[in-house]
């Protein structure tokens, strides 16, 4: 091995045993997330600088409690231990275990090791041996194990020299098997199995044969053969169980001779928590002010830096106007990029913030206790327990909550929640609810303490919610998914999370949203664009016509520069379009110039503020620095003669985007994360139309 | 009398039987959920599912369904 290639290492191991702490330890900074081809999942790769001048390029797997996977995230640390010729293919793996909970870690260890890939076991958390009562002969252990093993602690940074020693040494590693299968349980049938895969370690191929997955690696004839072990399922399901059931025996006897306990010593801090946290009834009302507490600071918190954001992005494109020569490039720049960039980085803040408190609750080991308390409840509707995290992420915005949804192992209970998520009000819907907001309804109070316009955009909140709870219901009864619902999770000690672990998550998660929507996002603002610059004839000859129509002094006024920009919105493409659809959309009470908002909507619902506030900037001659919302309200419907924006339409328009997926990232999002176009398009027309009828029953009822 | 973990009350403790192979998914087994192995209910949610369980060391939440179908005998 040569100095200048990196040796590859795979971490692995069970969720909540620090994988994650010891591989932010060994890399620091020096990592990036990528994808894995065709799924979304984060993959984490870093690189790490090891003793005698090596370098290792660390891929920090999907925890996992076996290789035996019952997830998409689980499936990949078996695809990639599997591909001999994938490029994350590792030279070493390093199983990372909790030294409390080392039995069941082992499991996961006796697996990998039977690959005989070299393995090193990093026993973590050494530090709170003597604080539990443990103690352990490592060196008996390396012996039983035939592997190397390295105490450490990643969150106190103990061990982690000693480990990359070892990862060092790799190729000094014994790769034996570990537990003798085919003797244990059928020693003819695993014979047969070694005869038809000579080349392969027995257990990989029994991994092949186990598991449903068709490997693209391999040759047809072995895929044949495959084939013919997989047809007798009794049987291997059967060897399956016996197996697992032999590699706890082996270690057991294992732990027996290596490893001490003094139970005594436990402390009874989890029994206290748990007691309250998953009472009846306080286990609610603490949930319930957790999510209080979350959505104030998503609203409250967030708005700061979205205004300064707001305003940084509005004067950029204003400084870059003056700066660049005048020309269709610096108008895609100024009117297309710029705001395009603008509205991906509003989105930030509430995303980091809702994920910081995501982060903080998995890490205390809190969110498994909400799954607990919520899985019979959302099981009614179609869904698990573990939908919760989704929903309250959908609040930010749909598309890392539908990415979360990856953990739930039921297909249908993923699906259907993949499928309302969508209807949670998100935090691209909010400036559209605030405008529309302030427009109609009247800011009163209520009882004296509530606000009127308070109270409305809590019910659209819940609208939202009750919406997606609902759905699930209709969802669970119409769908016809096979996919038995498998529910198992592990309920982990309380612990203090680690601010460096929370760090890193919020950033991946927000990264993972600003590459995946963002790049939508911008390509559509740019299309967007396109279509408002551009036109048939008449929209160039606009300023001819115009400068016809008006009188000669205030030619180049800003009225007139206005009234030029609203008149060319609508001779140009979108403007068109705009028109098309009126037909459709007069029964919601909407015109043209709201269709033009309606289309502009599918780039990030909150272009709709910013498109009226383009279209409605004609008319304004004596003041310039009316805002959005006087514009809106002055606006006149030409059929009536009263305001446009009143009550019945603004409240047809919030009932309109409550419902209505208008979301090309979002489809996007549900088209990877299923594989397939039927479920995004589904969303597309089944929300389309309800948001379509819906809207127009509150139009025809308040009208 | 074939008693599953569905019937113990809170604090109580089994042992796991014989585990039927069809029903019982694998992840249970990896688990920990073994023959022989005790296991104590430690609380059973609000709305009477799922159950919490502790079985070899681990603790476990399961729905009420899975777990009707590990059977055990009361200590």
């Amino acid at each position: 091995m040569s100095n200048n290639k990196a040796i590859k290492v795979a971490l692995i191991g069970n969720p909540n045993t620090g994988k994650t702490s010891l591989f932010n330890q060994l890399t620091g900074l020096n990592q990036k997330v990528g994808n894995y081809p065709g799924i979304t999942v984060d993959k984490k790769v870093g690189v790490s600088q090891l003793p005698k001048n090596l370098v290792a390029s660390i891929i920090d797997l999907p925890g996992t409690y076996s290789i035996n996977p019952t997830s998409l995230d689980e499936n990949i640390v078996l695809k990639t231990l599997l591909n001999t010729s994938s490029e994350d293919f590792p030279d070493v793996i390093v199983v990372v275990a909790d030294i409390e909970n080392i039995k069941r870690n082992l499991l996961l260890f006796s697996q990998i090791k039977d690959l005989q890939i070299p393995t090193i076991l990093a026993l973590n958390m050494a530090d709170q041996m003597d604080k539990k009562g443990i103690s352990i002969d490592v060196g008996l252990l390396k012996k039983e194990l035939k592997s190397e093993v390295v105490l450490i602690s990643a969150r106190k940074k103990q061990g982690i020299e000693e480990l990359k020693m070892a990862i060092a040494n790799y190729d000094r590693s014994n790769i034996d098997a570990l537990a003798n299968i085919s003797e244990r349980i059928d020693a003819d049938y695993f014979k047969s199995i070694k005869h038809s895969f000579p080349d392969f370690p027995l257990y990989k191929s029994w991994l092949y044969i186990t598991q449903i997955e068709d490997f693209a690696n391999l040759s047809d004839k072995q895929k044949e053969e495959i084939r013919v072990y997989k047809k007798d399922k009794e049987k291997v399901k059967k060897y399956q169980h016996k197996e697992t059931i032999f590699r706890y025996q082996q270690i057991n006897n294992i732990l027996k001779k290596t490893y001490k306990i003094d139970r005594s010593k436990g402390n009874d801090l989890r029994a206290k928590l748990d007691s309250v946290l998953t009472h009846k009834i306080w286990g609610y009302v603490i949930f319930a002010l957790i999510l209080m507490v979350i959505f104030q600071s998503i609203f409250d918190w967030a708005s700061y830096p979205m205004d300064l954001i707001d305003e940084f992005f509005a004067n950029l494109s204003m400084r870059v106007k003056d700066l660049l020569p005048a020309g269709k490039l610096t108008n895609l720049i100024v009117e297309g990029i710029i705001p395009g960039i603008g509205g991906i980085v509003i989105f930030i803040p509430q995303i980091a913030i809702l994920f910081l408190f995501v982060a903080v609750l998995e890490e205390t080991g809190y969110m498994s206790r909400v799954v607990f308390l919520m899985d019979k409840i959302m099981r009614r509707f179609g869904m698990s327990g573990k939908s919760v995290v989704p929903l309250i992420s959908g609040t930010a915005c749909a598309i890392p909550a539908i990415m979360a949804a990856r953990n739930i192992s039921g297909w249908k209970e993923r699906l259907i929640t993949i499928l309302v998520v969508p209807f949670t009000t998100c935090s691209a819907r909010l400036p559209v609810y605030a405008i529309i907001i302030a427009l109609i309804i009247p800011e009163q109070r209520v009882l004296g303490i509530f606000g009127l316009q308070g109270l409305t955009l809590l019910a659209l909140y819940l609208l939202g919610f009750i919406s997606a709870i609902l759905s699930g219901l209709l969802l669970q009864h119409v769908l016809k998914v096979k996919g038995e619902s498998l529910f198992v999770i592990e309920m982990p000690d309380y612990k203090l999370p680690s601010l460096k672990n929370i760090f890193y998550t919020v950033v991946e998660k927000t990264k993972a949203f600003v590459f995946v929507a963002g790049k939508i996002i911008l390509a559509i603002s740019i299309i967007l664009w396109f279509l408002a610059s551009h036109g048939p004839q008449k929209f160039d000859d606009a300023e001819n016509y115009l400068q016809n129509k008006t009188e000669e002094s205030s030619i180049g006024s800003d009225a007139y520069n206005s009234q030029l920009a609203a008149y060319k919105l609508e001779q140009s493409y979108i403007g068109i379009m705009g028109k098309s659809i009126e037909p459709i959309i007069k029964p919601l009470g909407y015109d043209w110039k709201i269709g033009i908002a309606l289309i502009s909507s599918f780039a990030a619902r909150e272009v709709f503020v910013g498109t009226l506030a383009t279209i409605y900037s004609v008319g304004n001659d004596d003041e310039n620095n009316t805002t959005i919302k006087q514009r809106m309200a002055a606006e006149i419907n030409p059929e009536t003669g009263k305001p446009l924006f009143n009550f019945p339409v603004g409240m047809s328009l919030l009932v309109f985007y409550a419902f209505s997926m208008q979301c090309i990232s979002t489809l996007a999002i549900v088209k990877r994360e299923t594989n397939t176009w039927k479920w995004p398009l589904l969303q597309l027309f089944g929300m389309g139309l309800l948001a379509y009828v819906a809207a127009f029953l509150t139009y025809t009822i308040l009208s | 009398m074939d008693i599953s973990i569905a019937n113990l009350k809170v604090g109580e403790h089994g042992v796991i039987q014989e585990i039927s192979l069809e029903n019982i998914p694998l992840t249970l087994l990896e688990m920990g959920c073994l023959p022989g192995e005790d296991v104590e209910l430690m609380q059973i949610a609000p709305l009477k599912d799922p159950l919490y369980i502790k079985v070899n060391g681990t603790h476990l939440a399961i729905r009420k369904e899975t777990a009707s179908k590990i059977l055990i005998s009361k200590k």
